[in-house]
């Protein structure tokens, strides 16, 4: 699958990662189309569940960022999201959807170089898992 | 009824995404009654665009395409008042941060915009008017850190008549200002300047004054931060001490000088400098011979105050604030270990621009006579390095101090003043003088004070017959340059204060990859932290001079007085709340939430469902994650809101 049809959901929480996101926008920082974002204000608000949804309607990677541990708007949001992702991510392969299609990481306001890389890098371990495993994705929808 | 708007944005949007297209596409959506392209949605023609299909085409919600909602959110939802419909029935969608500005293919560019929008008006569908609170705002503010910005923001709130608590760690405020000898382009002195500003913040009635004293802890959030203040023991009791200075006079213990970063010797009881203010002593135990084990109880015995005490303990003081300021200033770049053909700092006439600057002073260690540190002979030629630790990739810091070129100058000139007969050499690699009169001061230490500049980098430094030796490059004329010095100056770069990320840490501010606080926005938002209520004044936000700090500095001060002068303000209807019928009393969301603003009820008998106390609330959702039934949610990002956009992100 030629990576300008991939479909990846990022949830950005709106202090750091979502600030990161627009700041390798105001730089021009050329990244892969596959991305759709989503706001939340706080990674600890992501629910694995939305994860899920998003895998279930098709998604071929989600990525989760946040700010870095130690930095939470919140306080410790993150570190909720850190262990409900972690756990998540363990889990993924029972379901049968490759871990490789899923990522949580923190990305602070200021590192608008390191997201656009991230995009690049995370499309591209999308890409690989996609052209590996192109049948064992999630296609069914439920209303 | 949906309205679509599509910001051009001049051609920021409109270059890579075809904006009439994305609106046709959004106009054949459910629900969609009007989908227009805007020039420029944020302008006033904009607006009032927006406004007149809002009451022409009865919209009851609105999706904006345009830039980021971190930038013009709380605009377009004060239009959506105006216009008569409650703010909070907007959905932004970021085409252009997100969008435009990342991609190139127009194609493409414009089917991605196409599919946020589509996006955007699947949650806007589950949007609900909400309604924002008002909160007490706590009528005083704290400012951290006691150099120039802090001194000046300070007295600028003070002079409104909020109360202002200046947090200081030093023995004196002052900060960095306060040890320098003139300044530039004026060749003003320092002191003269500064020190009626310190006098003014100790007497001013709206101001209290704590030095030596750190922000320990910090609770709460705008209109009412609860911070610990510690101030640390120093075994010498404030109110009691005259700062006569017979202690430091009479103690046995030799301490290093801080204030005179190094140059000379201080004792372990010491008042910070002459100016200090306030003007009292301070022990620094780990150089003082009674803590060190021994029976030494001079100080106490001669001080005439009765003010020492040396059973004294930290102090942790717990006070309320609407605002905050942050202005920790900067600190030098440690050179010693990072350029090791310069001796590491092990030949004693290799100094920093800030020990130099002692040097010139006539509060310094040798009565502001030039006197090199290891035979004290007057030095007859100087030379001074510019960019130690600045624009320097090669010790991993690429930014401009920008304030190196300039003191250079300033030394190099009062060097001449100072010893009419020496010859001052500077190394520099870009002349940057952008200030005001900056250039023909710059220039005036050539022409009129015959300051030699040679353009290149240093690449040794040894000692040979008591002089060093100077070994470098011209690249102008292209060739190996040897000077023989007296003493060499290194304008060491700025970073940031020691301690300025711990702060920033507890206050939520964030830092950039240079570790200086990061503003808000870097045009719009110049002097606000990106949490509210958190204001940034002087060089921690960044390098700069004076009059950039104290310009800051009331700025920061004015952004205060605005947000406090009210004294409520708006909260966030963005906040959790609990269906009870549902709830099953599990208080999962409690254990996670981090500002205690769930509490327990009995909304009927036999059986306890949580409730949330919206003042607290600050709108994060962990307990909507973490909820096992799904019944708490947050309001504007509810589970309908965030499942839309993900299947309708899919489609």
């Amino acid at each position: 699958m030629p990576r300008e049809t991939l479909k990846i959901v990022g949830f950005l929480c709106n202090w750091c990662s979502y600030a990161g996101a627009d700041m390798a926008g105001m730089a021009r920082m050329r990244q892969p189309d596959s991305l759709r974002i989503i706001r939340v204000p706080c990674s600890g608000r992501v629910d694995p569940l939305l994860v899920l949804k998003a895998f279930q309607e098709g998604a071929d990677g989600v990525l989760v960022s946040g700010c870095h541990p130690g930095d939470c708007h919140y306080g410790n949001g993150n570190y909720f999201a850190r262990r409900r992702l972690e756990l998540l991510k363990r889990m993924l392969p029972v379901l049968g959807i490759d871990p490789g299609r899923f990522h949580y990481t923190w990305v602070s306001a200021s590192e608008g170089a390191r997201w656009a890389r991230l995009v690049e890098e995370f499309t591209g371990q999308v890409e690989r898992v996609q052209e590996a495993q192109p049948n064992l994705k999630i296609q069914s929808r439920i209303p | 009824m949906i309205g679509v708007f599509i910001c051009q944005c001049g051609t920021n949007i409109s270059a890579t995404v075809d904006t009439g297209k994305v609106a046709q596409a959004a106009a054949a959506m459910r629900g969609v009654a009007d989908a227009e392209s805007i020039q420029y949605a944020c302008s006033d023609p904009g607006q009032a665009a927006i406004a007149a299909a809002i009451r022409h085409k009865r919209l009851d919600r609105v999706v904006i395409g345009a830039c980021s909602p971190r930038m013009h959110e709380a605009t377009f939802r004060r239009a959506l008042d105006r216009a008569g419909l409650n703010p909070f029935m907007l959905e932004m969608v970021n085409i252009r941060e997100h969008c435009s500005w990342i991609h190139s293919d127009v194609d493409q560019a414009t089917e991605k915009a196409a599919g946020l929008v589509r996006k955007g008006i699947a949650r806007v569908r589950h949007h609900l008017p909400l309604s924002a609170g008002k909160t007490a705002a706590v009528r005083r503010a704290l400012v951290v850190g006691g150099g120039i910005a802090g001194i000046q923001a300070a007295l600028d709130i003070a002079a409104a008549g909020i109360p202002v608590t200046l947090v200081e760690k030093s023995p004196t405020i002052g900060g960095n200002m306060a040890r320098l000898d003139k300044t530039f382009p004026t060749l003003d002195c320092s002191s003269c300047i500064l020190t009626p500003l310190m006098v003014e913040v100790k007497q001013h009635e709206n101001i209290e004054l704590m030095v030596n004293s750190e922000v320990d802890d910090v609770h709460g959030h705008v209109g009412n931060f609860e911070v610990d203040i510690r101030r640390k023991a120093t075994c010498v009791d404030e109110k009691k001490c005259s700062g006569c200075m017979i202690c430091q006079e009479k103690c046995p213990a030799k301490a290093p000088d801080d204030f005179n970063a190094g140059m000379g010797q201080s004792k372990a009881i010491s008042v910070a400098s002459p100016q200090a203010v306030p003007l009292v002593a301070s022990l620094r135990k780990e150089h003082c011979r009674r803590f060190s084990g021994g029976k030494c109880r001079v100080c106490q015995k001669l001080c005439p105050a009765g003010a020492v005490d040396y059973g004294q303990q930290d102090e942790v003081v717990r006070q309320s604030f609407g605002a905050v300021v942050a202005a920790t200033g900067y600190g030098f770049y440690d050179w010693t270990g990072a350029y090791p053909t310069y001796g590491m700092g092990l030949y004693p006439d290799v100094i920093t621009s800030l020990q130099y600057e002692r040097l010139l002073s006539a509060s310094g260690p040798t009565g502001g006579h030039i006197r090199r540190p290891s035979d004290g002979a007057e030095p007859r030629q100087v030379v001074f390095i510019s960019c130690i630790g600045s624009r320097d990739e090669s010790v991993g810091r690429p930014q401009c101090c920008s304030v190196g070129c300039m003191y250079i100058a300033k030394q190099a000139i009062l060097t001449k003043e100072h010893i009419p007969d020496s010859q001052s050499y500077i190394f520099y690699i870009d002349m940057r003088a952008g200030g005001k009169n900056y250039e023909e001061f710059a220039r005036r230490a050539q022409t009129r004070y015959g300051t030699l500049y040679i353009r290149g980098r240093v690449g040794k430094i040894f000692p040979r017959w008591g002089k060093l030796v100077v070994m470098g490059t011209d690249t102008l004329v292209g060739d190996q340059v040897e000077i023989e010095a007296d003493l060499v100056v290194l304008a060491t770069g700025l970073t940031a204060s020691d301690g300025a990320g711990g702060l920033a840490r507890k206050f939520n501010i964030s830092c950039d990859e240079n570790g200086f606080m990061a503003e808000g926005h870097p045009k719009l938002k110049p002097v606000e932290a990106e949490a509210a209520g958190v204001f940034l004044a002087g060089a921690c936000q960044g390098p700069k001079d004076i009059p950039a700090t104290v310009a800051q500095a009331g700025a920061a001060a004015a952004k205060v007085i605005g947000l406090l002068s009210r004294g409520e303000l708006e909260t966030s209807p963005m906040v959790a709340a609990v269906s009870q019928s549902k709830c099953s009393g599990c208080f999962k969301c409690r254990d996670v939430c981090p500002f205690g603003a769930i509490e327990d009820e009995r909304p009927a008998a036999g059986r306890t469902a949580a409730r949330v106390l919206a003042s607290l609330c600050r709108g994060c959702g962990i307990c909507s994650a973490a909820c096992p039934p799904g019944v708490i949610s947050l309001s504007g990002y509810t589970d309908k809101q965030l499942l839309a956009e993900v299947v309708a992100a899919l489609r």
